[in-house]
C-alpha cells in the first residue's frame, strides 16, 4: 500500500472520516448493548433473570424430583412498606405450576407508589425458573394502611437436570425488592413491562 | 528493517520558529505538542505519585494515621488510578513519544491534522483540570472527592456518591477520552497516508506499528467507555435507570461495558512501550530486531484478542462454567503473542554486541519485570484461583508489575534513549543508571511483598487492616521511598543535562540506531522532511 501522492489531502480526509465513523459506531453499539443485553438475559436467564412463559402441560411434571424454592423479600430505603411471602419456602416438583402469594402493606401515613424487581440465586438458575404471572415492574400505589396480596405463578423447568451447571442443585431463592417509584412516573427502564401502571397479577 | 538513504539536505536555513505564546499555546508542530504532552505527563505523574505516597504512608501501619475518614483514602486511590492511567501513561507514551517520533520514523513532515493535534492536547489538559476539581467538591456523604475506584462501578458511583465529585470525574474522562479519540484518528491517518516513499507497512519501524495498533484499540474501546459513563451520568442526574435495579436496570451491564473498554485499555498502555523497547534493544545490541514481522503481528494479535477477554475481570459476578472456561482460555491465549515478543527481544540480544547504557538498563529491566507481571497474570486468568484473589493485593501487585514497572520503566527508557534527540542535551549516564537501580530495587521492594499480602487475603481499597499484614506493608512502604528517591536522581540528571555544555551528535548511539529520526540533527529542525526521504533496501539489513 503505497501512499498516493496525487491527492494526499483527500485520502487523509477519507481515512479520518472512516475512523470517525468507527468511533461513532462504537458509541452506538455501547447504547445498543442496553436492549441487547436485556434481550440476552431474558432469552438465556443470564445473571439470574427468570424466564417468562406459559405453563407446561401437566404431564410434563416430574413426580420424583423437586426443588425447594426460598422466598426473599426486601423493601428499599425510602418506602414505608411491609412485604412478606405467605411461606418462607415451598417444595416445587419440577415442571409443576405453583402459585405463591406475597403480602404488601403500606405502613406509612401517606399514599406511596412502589415498583418491584426480582432475580433468582444462584444466578445460573435464571434460565430454569419460569414465571407464568407476577407483579414485577408494575407500579403499585397503596393508600396508608392498605394491604394487597399479589401472586407469583411459576414452575421450575425439568431441563434444570440436564445442565451440568445446575443438575446438582436442590434449593434456590427467588428474591423480590420493592423500590419507591421514581417521582411517580411510569418506569421506563430497559426491562420494564408494557402493562399500564397499577394493574396487578400480570407481567 | 529498511534503513534510510542519506538524507543530508540543509534544513537549517529556513528554520524560523513562532513567538513563545504562539509556539507553545497554539502549537501545531508535532514535536512541540509531543514536548507539551511529556511535560504534562510529568506534572500529572508528580500529582499521581503524591497521591500514591499518601496511600503508602497510610498503609505503613495498621489503624488510621493520616486519613481521619477512610472515604478520603479511597479518593486518593481513585485519583492515583485515574491520573496515572489517563493523564500520565497515555499522554507520555501516545501523546508524547507518539507525536514526537511517529512522523520522524515514517519520514513525514508532521501529523496529518496538526490543528486537531493541538485540540487533542488541550482537551486532555481540560480533562485533568476537571479531575482536579472533583477532588475538592463533595462526593460520598461527608467527604470530598470521588472514591469509586478507577472503575466507577455503580451503585457506589450513583447512590453512594450524591455529591458532584463523580460528575466532575466523568467529565474528566469524557474530555480526555475525546482528546484520545481525536489523537487516534490523527495517528491512523498519518501512518496510513504519510509514510515516506518506499516505506511499506512491512518496513515500518515497530514503534510506528505499536502506535497504529494502539490507535485502533483507542478508536474501538474509548467510545464504549464514553457511552457507559454517559449512562452513568444520566442515571445520576436525570432519573434514567440503565444500571439501577429499581427501574429494571442492571449494574452488571456497567461492568461488561467498562471492561470491554478497560481490558483493551491495558494494552493501549503497554503496546507503545513494546514498540519503544524493541528499538532500544535493537540499538544497543547493534542488531536488527529478531523476527520483525512476528513482532509486528504479535502486537496486532494482542490487540485483537484483547477485545474478547474482558470478563476475566468479572469472574465473581456469576458467569456459567462454560463462559468462565472460554474467558480463561482466551485470556491465556494472549500469553502466546506476548511470549513471542519476550523471546524475540531476548533473541535480539543473543549474540549481539551489547552496550549497557542507561536506556538499555531500563529496557532489560522492563523485560524481567514485565515477565513477572505476565506470569502472575496467567495465574489470575484461572477463574477458580481468581475467585480467591479477586480484589486482593495480589491483583494490585500484578497490574503494578505490568504497568508501574512495565509502562513506567519504558517511559523512562524512552526518555533516556531519545532525550539527546529531543533536546540536543545529554543526561549523564551515571544518573540514568543510578535512577534505574533505585527504581528497580525500590519498585520490587514496593510491589513484590504485595503478592504475599494478597495471597494472605489483604483486600484492595481498605484504609485499615489487621496487624498480621503489618510486616509486609511496612517493607512495601520502604520500597516506595526508595523508588521516590530515584525520581530526585532523574530530576538532577535532567538539570545537569541542560547545564552542561556538551551537545548530542545527530546519532549519539552509533551503528545500531537505524531509524529515520537519527538521520536528522539533534534536536531535529522545526520542520523536517520537506523533501521526503527515500527508503531503499540495504542488502543484509532486513
Amino acid at each position: 500500500m503505497s501512499p498516493h501522492r496525487a491527492d494526499p489531502g483527500r485520502r487523509a480526509r477519507r481515512t479520518a472520516l472512516a475512523c470517525a465513523g468507527l468511533a461513532v459506531g462504537m458509541i452506538g453499539l455501547a447504547f445498543a448493548s442496553v436492549p441487547l443485553y436485556d434481550a440476552f438475559c431474558k432469552a438465556t436467564g443470564y445473571d439470574g433473570t427468570p424466564r417468562q412463559g406459559p405453563a407446561l402441560a401437566a404431564s410434563a411434571a416430574r413426580a420424583d424430583d423437586s426443588m425447594v424454592v426460598h422466598f426473599d423479600t426486601n423493601v428499599a430505603p425510602g418506602l414505608a412498606w411491609k412485604f412478606a411471602p405467605e411461606a418462607g419456602s415451598i417444595e416445587a416438583k419440577l415442571g409443576e405450576t405453583k402459585t405463591v402469594f406475597f403480602r404488601v402493606q403500606n405502613t406509612g401515613s401517606k399514599p406511596s407508589t412502589g415498583v418491584a424487581t426480582f432475580n433468582v440465586q444462584p444466578g445460573l438458575m435464571g434460565g430454569y425458573f419460569v414465571k407464568i404471572a407476577c407483579f414485577c415492574f408494575n407500579e403499585q400505589t397503596l393508600q396508608p394502611g392498605e394491604t394487597l396480596d399479589v401472586p407469583v405463578v411459576f414452575y421450575v423447568d425439568p431441563a434444570v437436570r440436564e445442565d451440568s451447571n445446575t443438575a446438582h442443585l436442590s434449593e434456590m431463592t427467588l428474591s423480590y425488592t420493592y423500590f419507591a417509584a421514581k417521582n411517580g412516573r411510569p418506569v421506563t427502564g430497559p426491562v420494564a413491562n408494557s402493562a399500564a401502571p397499577g394493574t396487578k397479577g400480570d407481567f | 528493517m529498511a534503513t534510510a538513504a542519506a538524507h543530508a539536505e540543509a534544513h537549517e536555513v529556513h528554520d524560523h520558529k513562532p513567538s513563545f505564546f504562539a509556539r507553545w499555546f497554539l502549537s501545531t508542530n508535532h514535536k512541540d505538542i509531543g514536548t507539551l504532552y511529556l511535560l504534562f505527563a510529568f506534572c500529572a505523574g508528580m500529582i499521581g505519585a503524591f497521591l500514591s505516597f499518601g496511600i503508602r504512608m497510610e498503609m505503613e501501619q495498621p489503624g488510621l494515621q493520616y486519613f481521619s475518614n477512610p472515604a478520603t483514602y479511597n479518593v486518593f486511590v481513585t485519583g492515583h488510578g485515574l491520573i496515572m492511567v489517563f493523564f500520565m501513561v497515555m499522554p507520555a507514551l501516545i501523546g508524547g513519544f507518539g507525536n514526537w517520533f511517529v512522523p520522524l520514523m515514517i519520514g513525514a513532515p508532521d501529523m496529518a491534522f496538526p490543528r486537531m493535534n493541538n485540540i487533542s492536547f488541550w482537551l486532555t489538559v481540560a480533562g485533568f483540570c476537571s479531575l482536579l476539581c472533583s477532588l475538592f467538591v463533595e462526593g460520598a456523604p461527608g467527604a470530598s472527592g470521588a472514591g469509586t475506584g478507577w472503575t466507577v462501578y455503580p451503585p457506589l458511583s450513583t447512590a453512594g456518591h450524591p455529591g458532584p465529585a463523580v460528575d466532575f470525574a466523568i467529565f474528566a474522562l469524557h474530555l480526555s477520552g475525546a482528546g484520545s479519540i481525536l489523537g487516534a484518528i490523527n495517528f491512523i491517518t498519518t501512518i496510513l497516508n504519510m509514510r515516506a516513499p518506499g516505506m511499506t507497512l512491512h518496513k515500518m519501524p515497530l514503534f510506528a506499528w505499536a502506535e497504529l495498533v494502539t490507535a485502533f484499540l483507542l478508536l474501538l474501546s474509548l467510545p464504549v467507555l464514553a457511552g457507559a459513563i454517559t449512562m452513568l451520568l444520566t442515571d445520576r442526574n436525570f432519573g434514567t435507570t440503565f444500571f439501577d435495579p429499581a427501574g429494571g436496570g442492571d449494574p452488571i451491564l456497567y461492568q461488561h461495558l467498562f471492561w470491554f473498554f478497560g481490558h483493551p485499555e491495558v494494552y493501549i498502555m503497554i503496546l507503545p512501550a513494546f514498540g519503544i523497547v524493541s528499538h532500544i534493544i535493537s540499538t544497543f545490541s547493534r542488531k536488527p530486531v529478531f523476527g520483525y514481522l512476528a513482532m509486528a503481528y504479535a502486537m496486532v494479535a494482542i490487540g485483537v484478542v484483547g477485545f474478547v477477554v474482558w470478563a476475566h475481570h468479572m469472574y465473581t459476578v456469576g458467569l456459567s462454567l462454560q463462559t468462565q472456561s472460554y474467558f480463561v482460555f482466551a485470556t491465556m491465549v494472549i500469553a502466546v503473542p506476548t511470549g513471542v515478543k519476550i523471546f524475540s527481544w531476548i533473541a535480539t540480544m543473543w549474540g549481539g554486541s551489547i552496550r549497557f547504557t542507561a536506556a538499555m538498563h531500563w529496557a532489560v529491566g522492563f523485560i524481567f519485570l514485565f515477565t513477572v507481571g505476565g506470569v502472575t497474570g496467567v495465574v489470575l486468568a484461572n477463574s477458580a484461583v481468581d475467585k480467591y484473589l479477586h480484589d486482593t493485593y495480589y491483583v494490585v501487585a500484578h497490574f503494578h508489575y505490568v504497568l508501574s514497572l512495565g509502562a513506567v520503566f519504558i517511559i523512562f527508557a524512552g526518555v533516556y534513549y531519545w532525550f539527546p534527540k529531543m533536546t540536543g542535551h545529554i543526561i549523564p549516564e551515571w544518573a540514568g543508571k543510578l535512577h534505574f537501580w533505585l527504581a528497580f530495587i525500590g519498585a520490587n521492594v514496593l510491589f513484590f511483598p504485595m503478592h504475599f499480602l494478597g495471597l494472605a487475603g489483604m483486600p484492595r481499597r481498605y484504609a485499615d487492616y489487621p496487624d498480621a499484614f503489618a510486616g509486609w506493608h511496612k517493607v512495601s512502604t520502604y520500597g516506595g521511598h526508595i523508588f521516590g528517591l530515584g525520581m530526585f536522581v532523574f530530576v538532577i540528571g535532567v538539570v545537569l543535562a541542560f547545564r552542561s555544555k556538551e551537545r548530542a551528535a545527530d546519532n549519539p548511539w552509533g551503528e545500531g540506531a537505524t531509524t529515520l529520526e537519527w538521520t536528522l540533527s539533534s534536536p531535529p529542525p522545526f520542520h523536517q522532511f520537506e523533501t521526503l526521504p527515500q527508503i531503499v533496501e540495504e542488502p543484509g539489513v532486513h
